[in-house]
């Protein structure tokens, strides 16, 4: 069956799919990433990372690496301007000033094993390496707490000092590791369980979880002598990155030109900056181009991991199979700083559910591990484990079908989330109708040891700033001109769009990725936005562009604008059939007749629409070792319009597959000094492809209002059911409910007693 | 203590000479001294498969390899796959199945599966992803990956 | 990691001269999938590298139907599995060969590598003892000989005295209705370290029916991979049935002594002991009886 998309509506160029603009520099190995940037006389950097997994530092001697030949510089926190105690807006959502710095490198204590503690310029990787042994820092190691319920008890080990709980506008008064209690509330919980005929309540964990990115991070500065500091980095905003460094150097913003190369995967962690302002200060203090390269454990240990939970989840049903409330506690681990994805999860846990009664509590909690960041869908993947597990529970107590319940019960437009948005028009059904329909579904499994599972799941999706120049060339071509980085295939997404309103193939298109000097403000390469909100402006940069072309043609036939129209790829006037000139034709006239031709667009638009996904996995579990093997996987997902087919199918298959290694195998093994045991690809198991079949999709397409062509956005949700589904079909491979991520042989094993 | 070997070898069909020291691993003193990028570094513990080229002949992972180890052997890296003016076919093939999307494993899988199809022409589908499973990729989850491959096995 | 020198010996009386002045602060590297991964893990600094594979012992592959087969201790793996006569002969080798590591690992890695680098979960070694494989050795002293099951007296550590170093190993010739299989157990299908792996060797009477001889060794479940005498030993003599596996696969539960890590735990070990043995015994006798079987 392999991919099927259901077109709603057939467009030019959209839909299609075209060879990606920049992808025979990807398949030669001639594209650049961050990590093969050379300049002439570069320094390489590495940085030292606390042993601990928290302690006082006391003091810090960089000596004895200072004075080593072929070294540099040493920098530390002493570098650094100490943060204000404040809330910035940096990328998705805000940031306290004085945790990023303080993450950057490491102040009065080592808050995780991993911290960043100093960084040294060398002439060569190897001799920065060497350096960083002949650092000597004094630490007093403390007790550290690895577990968000150890955290949250009374006298568990404290770890900032002046951290209060912020609760529902209120602050605390006492030290404590929970940052915030968020809640939402809708209608009455309590009236609505004592309506229900059948309740399910159970707890479930997830451990921690890495993005995996196969690239590591990876920066390179040069501080100019007259303060102009430009940095080339893998990342999923420049812009970001480019505030970020005006904030944590204090340096002016205007000075700073932030050139993203090409990225070797994100989803979600390359938003914030680690090796950048080490990067720079490094530049800064030598004179000379500074390059670091995170190893793989530093990625692991000191980057951004996903937070580990622990959720406890009531649904209660009528035996007519209705859900009268639901109610949720979720408590996130933030890592070592405040600001867990806690809240987007607890929003999107009953999301795909109309309910009358619901209580979402949500819980940010600091451990002694490295700070969280987003991890495609943040919070969503955690929260619809338990949520999804438990409305499979629902469905065989009812005796009912899981799809058939979740139709029973389905968001719709018009549906008010527990958080409070009311949905508009969204194609949760349709992509539930689609699931029926598929033939995987209908394709009934047969064999021991085998179950089936379903699982759903919602996204928000954003839109925030994007902008883009486009230019006509006087052969008819354009360039349009982006500052998305592209991770997955969206300056051609963009070059489609464009490429459709101007009645041009998507060859004639030339999109490029620029530097923050050379286009407007945009918003980071994620949370699902590029190809809708960056779609906008090239959409209008277009549309601008043929307002001008209009404008030229009635310039040279002397006619009223207004009058002149573009169909079919020629502008011609209304009513007259004797003067038509193709795009090319016109093209070729811009010098001549005023100039050439470019436009630009600035966009932050609202209409976002969310996206749903239908999530199939057949499994057979070795029930002697407890193994599981994939068997047949499908993804279906709303995405409002595919741009291009080809890449949407990527992230669903993508989404699908990282979620299926969260639901098997991925965890940050923890030591009882709470230090990862597993900071290698050998023992941090992401998925490897013999450990898996084709995976299936079904694109849904119920356009999105809010966007010309209907897009939604589609890299995240599809991360969001695989956990879920993979646990209800080992259920009904096994006959046991597994409520811990992740869902290991040995797990398996000692769910059914075997061990 | 030593300083520096120098190293004899062809590249891609062409002499090259360097100096490296012997801690330097061949997908180091491939991208850093001698400017050939394709080759990436993932994990730098023969985890990964992004540094995968061509050694002699066969498939290996090149932050395993000492760059002195170089010496007086045939080395066919990314670089050394197109021809002046059209792709290899496994190229062209990972294009038109859109089996790339950040690009950073593509390389070495590229290489790996060149390796596959240069001793089995038309492997089955779990030939090839037995034979792939030593390059990791995080954005495609396989599917394309894998059909592409066995779309480039028809056209070779 | 530190800087050293590397040195490519052509005779093994020079690499042993090397390896003899240098003691500690010099190893032998073979396919380098292990020695360059510690080195950069900065597990131990080394002055020298003594790279092996230029010493022509250490890279022969030859069969003989009376000596049996003899595999240098640099050769590759993926020479081991692409050889036609290892494959007929010695099938349970070729399960271990190509299951170390991926692709690329099996290009260079080595089985004598795999052997000294004396890992528990090492996955040519339960294979090389269920074929009573014998390890060659020279040194300063001259040549000596060791059954592989005594090679590794701890983790990551050997028989091997200072200026020794592994040249080959020897594996019998295999008896008629004889058959070996190796298979680990890993959470995923390729590319991890063996939770447990057990190899196994069974010699049939000429109809089939019962166990003459058999070998069974776990790895993983002990600081070095283990011998399981007594597993073989009450195999012996009994008819090739499911009752008489079942025994064996006892004995070597009980003869595992794991310990829980992050791979598994112990009573995870333990009760795969006994189910890989199971599986393992199952096809070594599949393959003494001519069957074909693969082990994944």
């Amino acid at each position: 069956m392999a991919n099927k998309v259901l077109v709603q509506k057939a467009f030019k160029v959209i839909g299609t799919r075209p060879i990606r603009h920049d992808g025979t520099d990807k398949v030669t190995g001639r594209a650049i990433y961050g990590g093969d940037v050379r300049f002439p006389g570069m320094l390489h950097g590495k940085v030292l990372r606390s042993p601990y997994a928290h302690a006082r530092i006391r003091s810090i001697d960089t000596s004895a690496a200072e004075a080593m030949p072929g070294v540099r510089a040493v920098v530390t926190s002493r570098d650094l301007a100490q943060g204000e105690d404040k809330i910035e807006d940096l990328g998705e959502g805000a940031v306290n000033l004085k945790y990023l710095v303080d993450n950057i490198l490491a102040s009065d204590k080592a808050l995780y094993k991993g911290h960043a503690i100093a960084a040294v310029a060398a002439i060569d990787p190897h001799t920065a390496e060497e350096a960083l042994r002949l650092i000597k820092v004094d630490f007093e190691e403390l007790p550290a707490v690895v577990n968000v319920r150890e955290a949250m008890k009374d006298g568990a080990p404290i770890l900032l000092e002046k951290l209060r709980t912020s609760a529902m506008g209120k602050m605390g008064d006492k030290p404590t590791n929970i940052a915030t209690h968020l809640q939402f509330v809708k209608g009455d919980v309590e009236k609505g369980f004592k309506e229900a005929d059948i309740i399910v309540e159970r707890e479930f964990e997830t451990a921690t979880v890495h993005q995996g990115y196969i690239e590591p991070q990876n920066a390179t500065a040069m501080w100019n002598t007259d303060g102009q500091l430009t940095v080339w980095c893998s990342t999923q905003g420049a812009f970001v990155v480019r505030d970020q460094l005006a904030k944590v150097l204090a340096h002016p913003l205007f000075k700073i030109k932030v050139v993203p190369t090409e990225i070797g995967g994100g989803f979600g962690g390359k938003i914030p900056v680690y090796l950048e302002p080490l990067a720079a200060l490094l530049s800064r203090k030598t004179g000379k181009p500074v390059k670091l390269i995170m190893g793989r454990a530093d990625v692991f240990e000191g980057t951004g991991p996903t937070p580990a939970s622990f959720m406890r989840v009531k649904v209660g049903v009528t035996t007519a199979g209705k859900i009268v409330a639901v109610q949720g506690e979720v408590d996130f681990e933030a890592g070592a700083y405040p600001g867990s994805a806690v809240g987007p999860g607890i929003m999107c846990m009953f999301a795909p559910y109309d309910v009358e009664n619901g209580k979402l509590d949500g819980y940010d909690v600091v451990v002694n591990k490295p700070k969280s960041t987003a991890y495609r869908a943040p919070g969503a993947p955690q929260a619809a484990f338990a949520a999804e597990t438990v409305m499979d529970e629902l469905a065989e107590k009812l005796g009912v079908d899981p799809i058939e319940f979740r139709l029973k019960n389905a968001a719709k437009e018009g549906t008010r989330r527990v958080d409070g948005p009311v949905f508009p028009v969204v194609g949760y059904v349709e992509c539930l109708e689609a699931a029926q329909e598929s033939d995987h579904w209908k394709t009934p499994l047969t064999g021991a040891n085998r179950g089936r599972g379903v699982a759903t799941g919602f996204w928000f999706n954003v839109g925030l700033q994007s902008s883009c120049n486009i230019t006509v060339n006087q052969d008819g071509t354009v360039n349009l001109i982006e500052g998305s980085t592209d991770i997955g295939g969206t300056r051609t997404s963009l070059a489609m769009q464009a490429a459709e309103v101007l009645g041009l193939s998507a060859e004639d298109v030339k999109p490029s990725v620029v530097d923050t000097d050379s286009v407007g403000y945009n918003n980071v390469t994620g949370g699902s936005r590029t190809t809708f909100a960056s779609g906008w402006a090239a959409y209008e940069a277009a549309q601008d562009v043929l307002r001008q072309m209009r404008e030229r043609a009635a310039l040279i036939w002397e006619a009223n604008p207004d009058d002149v129209t573009y169909e079919n790829g020629s502008f011609s006037v209304k009513g007259d059939s004797k003067n038509q000139l193709t795009f090319r034709e016109l093209s070729a006239k811009l010098n001549q007749t005023g100039g050439p031709i470019s436009a630009s667009a600035s966009v932050d638009p609202k209409g976002a629409g969310g996206a749903f996904a239908v999530h199939i996995v057949d499994l057979e579990v070795d029930p002697e070792t407890g193994k599981v093997k994939i068997l047949r996987y499908t993804a279906v997902q709303d995405a409002g319009k595919a741009i291009h087919p080809s890449y949407v199918e990527g992230q669903m298959q993508g989404g699908a597959v990282q979620g299926i290694g969260w639901a098997l195998n991925e965890e940050y093994f923890m030591t009882a000094r709470g230090a990862m045991a597993n900071s290698t690809f050998l023992d941090y198991r992401m998925p490897t492809s013999l450990d898996l079949p084709m995976i299936d999709t079904i694109i849904v397409e119920v356009a999105n209002p809010g966007h010309p062509f209907g897009v939604r956005g589609v890299g995240e949700v599809p991360i969001v059911p695989p956990q879920a589904a993979v646990a209800n079909a080992i259920y009904r491979a096994t006959g046991m409910r597994m409520t811990r991520l992740p869902m290991t042989p040995g797990a398996i094993l000692h769910a059914k007693g075997v061990i | 203590m030593p300083t520096r070997v120098h190293v004899t070898t062809r590249i891609n069909g062409e002499d090259y000479e360097f100096l490296c020291e012997p801690r330097q691993s061949l997908s180091e003193v491939l991208r850093e001294t001698l400017g050939l990028t394709g080759t990436k570094e993932g994990c730098l513990d023969g985890n990964c498969g992004a540094c995968t080229l061509i050694l002699d002949g066969r498939i290996v992972d090149s932050c395993l390899v000492l760059g002195v180890e170089a010496q007086g052997r045939e080395i066919t890296t990314i670089e050394g796959l197109a021809g002046p003016q059209e792709l290899h076919p496994l190229q062209q093939a990972f294009l038109e199945n859109a089996a790339l999307q950040c690009g950073i494993c593509t390389p070495g899988f590229i290489m790996s599966a060149k390796g596959l199809l240069e001793k089995e022409p038309h492997p089955t589908e779990e030939r090839i992803r037995w034979w792939l499973a030593g390059n990791l990729c995080r954005c495609t989850g396989y599917d394309k990956i894998i059909r592409a491959v066995m779309d480039a096995a028809q056209k070779i | 990691m530190k800087n050293f020198d590397y040195k490519a010996p052509t005779s093994l009386g020079e690499a042993i001269g090397l390896l003899r002045e240098k003691g500690e602060r010099a190893r032998v590297m073979a396919g380098g999938t292990d020695l360059i991964v510690q080195l950069r893990a900065g597990r131990f600094d080394l002055d020298l590298v003594v790279d092996s594979k230029r010493i022509p012992e250490l890279s022969q592959l030859s069969f003989d139907a009376t000596r049996g087969l003899t595999i240098g201790a640099a050769v590759p793996c993926h020479r081991i599995y692409e050889d036609e006569v290892v494959a007929a002969h010695y099938p349970g080798l070729i399960d271990s060969a190509t299951i170390i590591g991926g692709v690329q690992i099996q290009s260079r890695a080595s089985i004598g590598g795999n052997l000294c680098n004396a890992s528990p979960s090492g996955d040519s070694i339960p294979s090389l003892i269920a074929y009573q494989t014998t390890a060659l050795i020279t040194g300063p002293n001259g040549n000596r000989e060791v059954p592989v099951e005594q090679f590794c007296t701890a983790p990551g550590r050997t028989v091997l005295q200072q200026g020794e170093m592994l040249v080959s190993l020897r594996l019998p010739a295999p008896k008629p209705h004889s058959g070996a299989f190796y298979l680990r157990f890993i959470p995923r299908y390729e590319m991890d370290i063996a939770i447990v792996g057990v190899g196994a060797s069974v010699v049939l009477s000429d109809d089939l029916g019962t166990i003459t001889e058999a070998r069974v060794s776990l790895g993983a479940v002990a600081p070095t991979p283990l011998y399981v005498a007594e597993a073989g030993a009450s195999v012996a003599g009994r008819p090739a049935t499911e009752a008489t596996i079942a025994l064996a696969a006892q004995i070597a539960k009980d003869a595992a002594r794991p310990i829980s890590d992050m791979r598994g735990t112990i009573e995870q070990r333990k009760h795969l002991a006994s189910v890989l043995t199971t599986r393992a015994l199952r096809g070594a006798i599949a393959r003494a009886k001519g069957e074909h079987v693969n082990a994944h």
